[in-house]
């Protein structure tokens, strides 16, 4: 426990000072760090209250992959015959679908986050960063259930376990990592301009049909690839089949896209600190 | 010397006003400057910065609370009380200046920040605790002096939203009662709630400042500051006006600015407001009285000026007086008056003015509470105390009667006295009531 921490930065020795914000500033971690309590508490709400008088509950969590996999699976794999590498086809989406529900809806209700937490940003003082990222939190919970559901699945279609699963987690983090930094700067860009509010979930939509999601990668020209691998979501998708579905992995691909990702996060946290502190004045 | 708990030096604060652009950009107006100037997109603030129009909220306000010192922030709505809580609480940033504070801050400008109606109360103890600032084992510690002091113990799993108002402001509080800080920056709004309620407020607050803490008061209450607070503040659109010991800050907000006796507040002359604008309120010694001083044998005379934006419209102006402790004396309203009762007034500025007889009201602090009204029924402007004055004790008007005079009023009732000493017309006349 770093209490003592803590204590030095919230304690009776600690100084705040108040100045005029200029330009562009680095993150204070530190100061992030001092409020992760908080972090947790407002996760924990979104999770707890997310669920809270739906008649199913947390089954939720598991339908919505669940049916859209199903309708996927109708509508292209057997209506049009979508090639799936030779993966049976429900497995070979559900296996994306993984990835992509969740960064889809981290964006979304990341991107709503600050503008639907006026109260507490007109109200009280806390890093705001804070506020984005607990509402990518609570979506970790439902990425958890729904890979869970996985595994009895690929016993059902008789796909093997294979050592690639152990890079799961590092997947994981590939796709929270880049929801950080698209989420943390669309809630910025919500705040100074309402507009986002229409284009997200347009924005969300678009962005399913560039990412091999429904299709298979092997069916753009092997010159384009590449290029498609600059949607950071390309790299994930294609990660989390390899990991699931025992393929090799596309190493220089993957490289690729961390690094969009990569970019996205500092982008997007920089302006969300640089915006930050207008707020409260402006939301 | 032990070093400030809250120094302030210099401290301005500026919006851009009247512009359309600044406050809710859109994208296309993005996409407008954008084509204009592509590289200019990115320091869009600096451009709101040289807008023609600004709202100083704050200008060049200093001064220094120590430790242990309760400091009172009056001055009228508009005066920059709340924008100086919000850079305080680091809410809002300030344009210019500096703030040091040292020791640990809770800022507490509502009660219940953060409360989620799904939730239950258990849930929302810790979830406001943790927005103010308390640690997990620090709310555990106090997890059941805060649920004891609340008194709902019966509904702690019981979601919010089904609680009554007075449960939930009850709940709310206990939690802000509890937080452990340095510095205390507390609104008045916290003292929301029925007036037991309101007493328990205050009661806490009187205990904050009595274990020596620093806490920042800004209210409209004046017994209350002047019982609270050593330190007091008065601020006026948006500058220092006064500051130091409590009892002359205040003595200073009741006469006004020109310490005559009559307090005057200014307005902004705005156009902004769609039906009319509020521009001056005053108070002072009426003008038929040739005294220097409000006493409790003069009249009072109150004057509100204000602009009408759209024409033919019916506006009334109505007054509530409030006492020290917030009880309200008397309330009035121009459409009273037979004679401006449904008059449509034209566009342009207008003033009302009414008069307080002498030997009404007893001697004390008040204040008024302006509202403007359309149509005898639509509150659409309300200024809570806006003007102050102070009515003072004529010496003693009587010879050996030493003690104050107790009341809300103070009329002058006229006495008489007879002489019944005849015993048997005292019975025959009671008799006679009887049948």
């Amino acid at each position: 426990m770093s209490s003592e921490n803590d204590e030095q930065y919230f304690g009776h020795e600690h100084v705040t000072v108040i100045e005029p914000l200029q330009g562009w500033r680095m993150l204070d971690w530190r100061e992030l760090w001092a409020y992760r309590e908080l972090l947790w508490v407002l996760t924990a709400r979104d999770v707890k209250v997310r669920y809270k008088q739906t008649v199913l509950g947390a089954a939720w969590a598991v339908l919505r992959p669940l049916t859209t996999m199903l309708i996927f699976s109708v509508v292209f794999g057997r209506l049009a015959k979508m090639p799936s590498d030779g993966i049976p086809y429900p497995i070979f989406v559900y296996s994306a679908l993984l990835p992509w529900t969740f960064f889809a809806a981290a964006i979304t209700s990341s991107g709503q986050s600050l503008v639907g937490s006026s109260h507490l940003v007109s109200k009280v003082y806390f890093p705001r960063l804070i506020i984005p990222l607990s509402s990518i939190g609570a979506g970790l919970v439902d990425l958890m259930v729904s890979c869970a559901i996985l595994l009895p699945m690929m016993s059902w279609y008789q796909v093997g376990l294979t050592w690639n699963l152990l890079a799961a987690p590092l997947l994981i983090a590939a796709v929270v990592f880049t929801a950080l930094g698209i989420g943390t700067l669309l809630s910025a860009l919500t705040v100074a301009y309402r507009d986002f509010t229409h284009i997200t979930p347009f924005m969300v939509q678009i962005w399913m049909y560039v990412t091999p999601v429904i299709f298979p990668i092997s069916l753009v020209p092997e010159q384009w690839r590449r290029l498609l691998y600059l949607n950071p979501m390309t790299g994930v998708v294609e990660g989390f089949r390899s990991v699931f579905l025992g393929r090799d992995f596309d190493f220089v691909g993957l490289s690729i896209s961390v690094g969009i990702s990569l970019l996205f996060f500092v982008v997007g946290i920089a302006y969300f600190e640089r915006v930050e502190r207008r707020f409260a004045d402006v939301i | 010397m032990a070093k400030s708990a809250i120094n302030v030096e210099r401290v301005w604060k500026e919006y851009a006003v009247g512009t359309t652009h600044p406050r809710h950009g859109t994208f296309y107006d993005l996409l407008g400057h954008a084509m204009k100037a592509p590289l200019r997109l990115l320091s869009r603030a600096e451009r709101e910065e040289s807008a023609a129009t600004r709202f100083q909220a704050l200008r060049d306000v200093s001064f220094e609370v120590q430790p242990g010192e309760v400091m009172g922030v009056v001055g009228r709505n508009g005066a920059g009380k709340s924008t100086l809580l919000k850079v305080l609480s680091r809410i809002t940033a300030p344009s210019r200046g500096r703030v040091t504070m040292r020791g640990r801050v809770a800022s507490l400008l509502e009660v219940g920040t953060g409360f989620h109606p799904e939730l239950s109360g258990r849930e929302n103890i810790y979830l406001n605790a943790t927005i103010l600032g308390m640690g997990k084992r620090e709310i555990t510690r106090k997890f059941d002096p805060i649920v004891e002091f609340s008194g709902i113990e019966r509904f702690l799993d019981t979601p919010v939203k089904r609680y009554s108002s007075g449960m939930y402001v009850r709940l709310a509080f206990a939690v802000a009662a509890h937080v452990e800080a340095d510095i205390l920056l507390i609104d008045e709004v916290l003292a929301v709630g029925d007036a037991d309620f309101q007493k328990r407020c205050l009661g806490m607050m009187g205990e904050v400042a009595r274990e020596g803490r620093t806490v920042l008061f800004v209210s409209h209450n004046l017994t209350a500051l002047r019982n609270l607070c050593t330190e007091g503040l008065l601020l006026n659109a948006g500058s220092v006006e006064s500051f130091g010991a409590i009892g002359d800050v205040l003595q200073r907000y009741a006469l006004g600015a020109s310490g005559e006796g009559t307090s005057v507040a200014d307005f902004a002359d705005r156009m902004d407001g769609e039906i009319a604008s509020l521009q001056r309120v005053s108070v002072g010694l009426a003008e038929s009285e040739t005294g220097a001083s409000i006493s409790i044998a003069t009249a009072v005379s109150i004057k509100v000026r204000f602009s009408v934006h759209k024409p033919d419209s019916e506006i009334g102006v109505f007054v509530s007086c409030l006492d020290e402790s917030q009880n309200m004396v008397f309330s009035t309203g121009s459409f009273f008056e037979r004679a401006l009762s449904g008059v449509k007034l034209a566009a342009g500025r207008h003033e009302f003015s009414c008069e307080i007889p002498g030997n009404l009201l007893n001697a004390g602090d008040y204040t008024l509470d302006v509202s403007l009204i359309r149509d005898r029924s639509e509150v659409f402007l309300s200024e809570p105390a806006v003007v102050a004055f102070h009515i003072h004790e004529v010496g003693s008007l009587v010879e050996g009667w030493n003690w104050p005079i107790r009341g809300v009023i103070r009329p002058n009732l006229r006495w008489s006295a007879r002489i019944v000493n005849d015993s048997a017309v005292e019975v025959r006349e009671a008799g006679s009531d009887r049948s």
